[in-house]
């Protein structure tokens, strides 16, 4: 990803709102039922395993495993200077949670199937848009000192 | 079950209209030139047409035309009409028609797809791909902020992750590209038809890496219409009619590009598993397949969804051409398919599925008794199994 950040057409829905927001304190949520405690995502009206209303938004540990993704050599919307990853990363508290995202703080050649990531945040505007970076840079930032 | 009712059912007639990169012509205007062939094909005259049925109608994306506009533009008398993009893919309106014709809803259904994409605009956020609406709230909300726009995005994630569990390659993959253009040569109505070899695909610019240039297929201006008639009038269709064995409309997974459960395929194993299902056919008596190239991954997720071959064998099995080329166990995209022919949005598909089992392909396949056809990728996928004369 090119320093500046690119246009971050978000669309929220009533139901997806705090997703879109969830970052503000740093951390990411998912919906998750209040019943049967499975993870839902995308966020809807009702749980889809018991059916219960009782469903709401929960912190996650905003760890995964890139899944997949491409390396977008297209500039598929003004803005988005490629060459960028995008990517699906399973989230630990449950891999059938798949997030749509891109994939910063590394090189575009060194992102693989099955790299550990943690989540970070870029402000757009009202929303928090949730990015992955690798996990393993975690302890090169502290050795960096700052 | 008893017979599937779908065998009530055949294809009368079938053209297109004119096709081209640019042609700067309506969609009603493309709809109504291949409307008309496809009615005089069927030996029928608008008189007889009584029911019309298209993907994706009002709203839909790739451009086109309304069933009303058709209707309208004919001034047709129906008994019943059908659009919408929530079907079994683009075939889901070939689907649709032959379930009216099947339950006595009409007799004479004229089917049609119309893309006018090569003489539209750039895609915009929102304009989306693979028949989404991107500026919606709805599941795409969740990729476009991300700069994934377009389905080659999507599908470039599930070709990646096949590379990565079964070691698919770009030199595999690409001989579906290869195989496409060289079929190409032989259609008037194509858009590339410059030879092409695999060292020409492994040396043009990525896209959406893995995927390439030459791995998506090339917008056009175009119209395709069928006729599906009841199979009664089978013996009066003068180009000869060509049964309905089975259609696959099966959708048992996440109906989701993002969230769907493998992604090493995609809701076509549903979907051909659903057609099989419905027929003693098996994948041993086809002669030719027609599998959607809307990207050159979808043709090999179609192959493994069909059972052409194994789970992630499908890269090995087109490896070289020999297996998929004219003269091979599985002529595949004998037209030239989408990436070479113009998307056509699986009708271009369908179109040669009808040629071949006429016998006036122009690459045809000896003795060509049973096609499969699969059109559509990630969560909208449809397909039909036809034959030579009524099932
Ligand atoms: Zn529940």
């Amino acid at each position: 990803m090119s320093a500046a950040s690119p246009p971050r057409f978000v669309l929220a829905s009533p139901e997806s709102d705090f997703y879109w927001r969830s970052g503000a304190d740093g951390r990411l949520r998912i919906q998750r039922c209040g019943d049967c405690r499975r993870w839902i995502h995308p966020p809807g009206p009702a749980c889809p395993f018991c059916h219960s209303r009782r469903i709401g938004p929960e912190p996650v540990a905003g760890t995964g495993t890139v899944a997949t993704f491409t390396v977008n050599r297209k500039e598929w919307i003004p803005g988005f200077t490629p060459p960028y990853v995008f990517a699906f990363v399973e989230l630990d508290e449950d891999p059938a949670v798949r997030i749509g995202t891109n994939i910063v703080g590394c090189e575009i050649d060194d992102v693989e199937i099955g790299m550990r990531m943690e989540v970070l945040f870029e402000e757009s505007g009202e929303w928090h848009v949730p990015l992955f970076r690798p996990l393993e840079t975690r302890a090169a930032r502290g050795s960096e000192g700052s | 079950m008893g017979e599937p009712q779908e065998r009530r059912a055949v294809i009368s007639g079938a053209a297109q209209s004119d096709i081209g990169r640019r042609l700067y012509r309506t969609g009603i205007d493309l709809t109504v030139e291949a409307a008309l062939r496809a009615i005089a094909d069927a030996g029928l005259t608008t008189a007889d047409i009584d029911g019309v049925s298209t993907y994706p109608g009002f709203g839909g994306s790739f451009g086109g035309a309304m069933g009303a506009e058709l209707h309208e533009a004919l001034r047709l008398s129906l008994n019943w009409r059908s659009a919408g993009v929530e079907t079994a893919g683009p075939l889901g309106a070939v689907h649709n028609a032959i379930l009216a014709v099947a339950t006595g809803m009409a007799r004479h259904v004229l089917v049609f797809r119309t893309v006018v994409e090569g003489s539209g605009g750039p895609l915009r956020p929102g304009s989306g791909g693979g028949g989404g609406s991107a500026g919606s709230a709805g599941p795409f909300q969740f990729m476009i902020p991300y700069g994934a726009a377009s389905a080659a995005c999507w599908v470039a994630c599930y070709a990646r992750r096949h590379m990565h569990d079964y070691g698919t390659t770009r030199t595999q993959l690409g001989a579906i590209a290869v195989n496409g253009r060289a079929n190409a040569a032989s259609n008037p109505k194509a858009i590339y038809t410059e030879p092409m070899t695999i060292d020409d695909y492994l040396a043009v610019r990525m896209v959406s890496d893995p995927l390439c240039l030459y791995d998506c297929d090339v917008p056009c201006d175009g119209s395709t219409a069928v006729v599906v008639s009841h199979r009664d009038y089978a013996p009066d269709a003068p180009a000869g009619a060509v049964g309905v064995n089975a259609i696959g409309t099966a959708i048992r997974g996440r109906p989701s590009w993002d969230q769907f459960d493998d992604l090493t395929s995609m809701m076509m194993r549903h979907t051909a598993a659903s057609m099989w299902e419905r027929t003693e056919l098996t994948v041993d008596d086809v002669d030719t397949a027609q599998l959607y190239d809307g990207f050159s991954w979808l043709t090999l997720a179609w192959i493994e969804a069909m059972g052409f071959c194994g789970k992630g064998e499908s890269g090995a099995f087109v490896e070289g051409g020999a297996n998929i080329g004219p003269g091979g166990p599985l002529p595949l995209n004998t037209s030239g398919g989408q990436l070479s022919a113009g998307r056509l949005h699986g009708f271009g598909h369908l179109h040669e599925a009808v040629m071949q089992l006429r016998g006036t392909a122009n690459i045809g396949v000896e003795d060509c008794e049973v096609v499969a056809v699969g059109a559509g990728g990630g969560p909208e996928t449809g397909c039909l199994l036809l034959t030579r004369g009524p099932s």
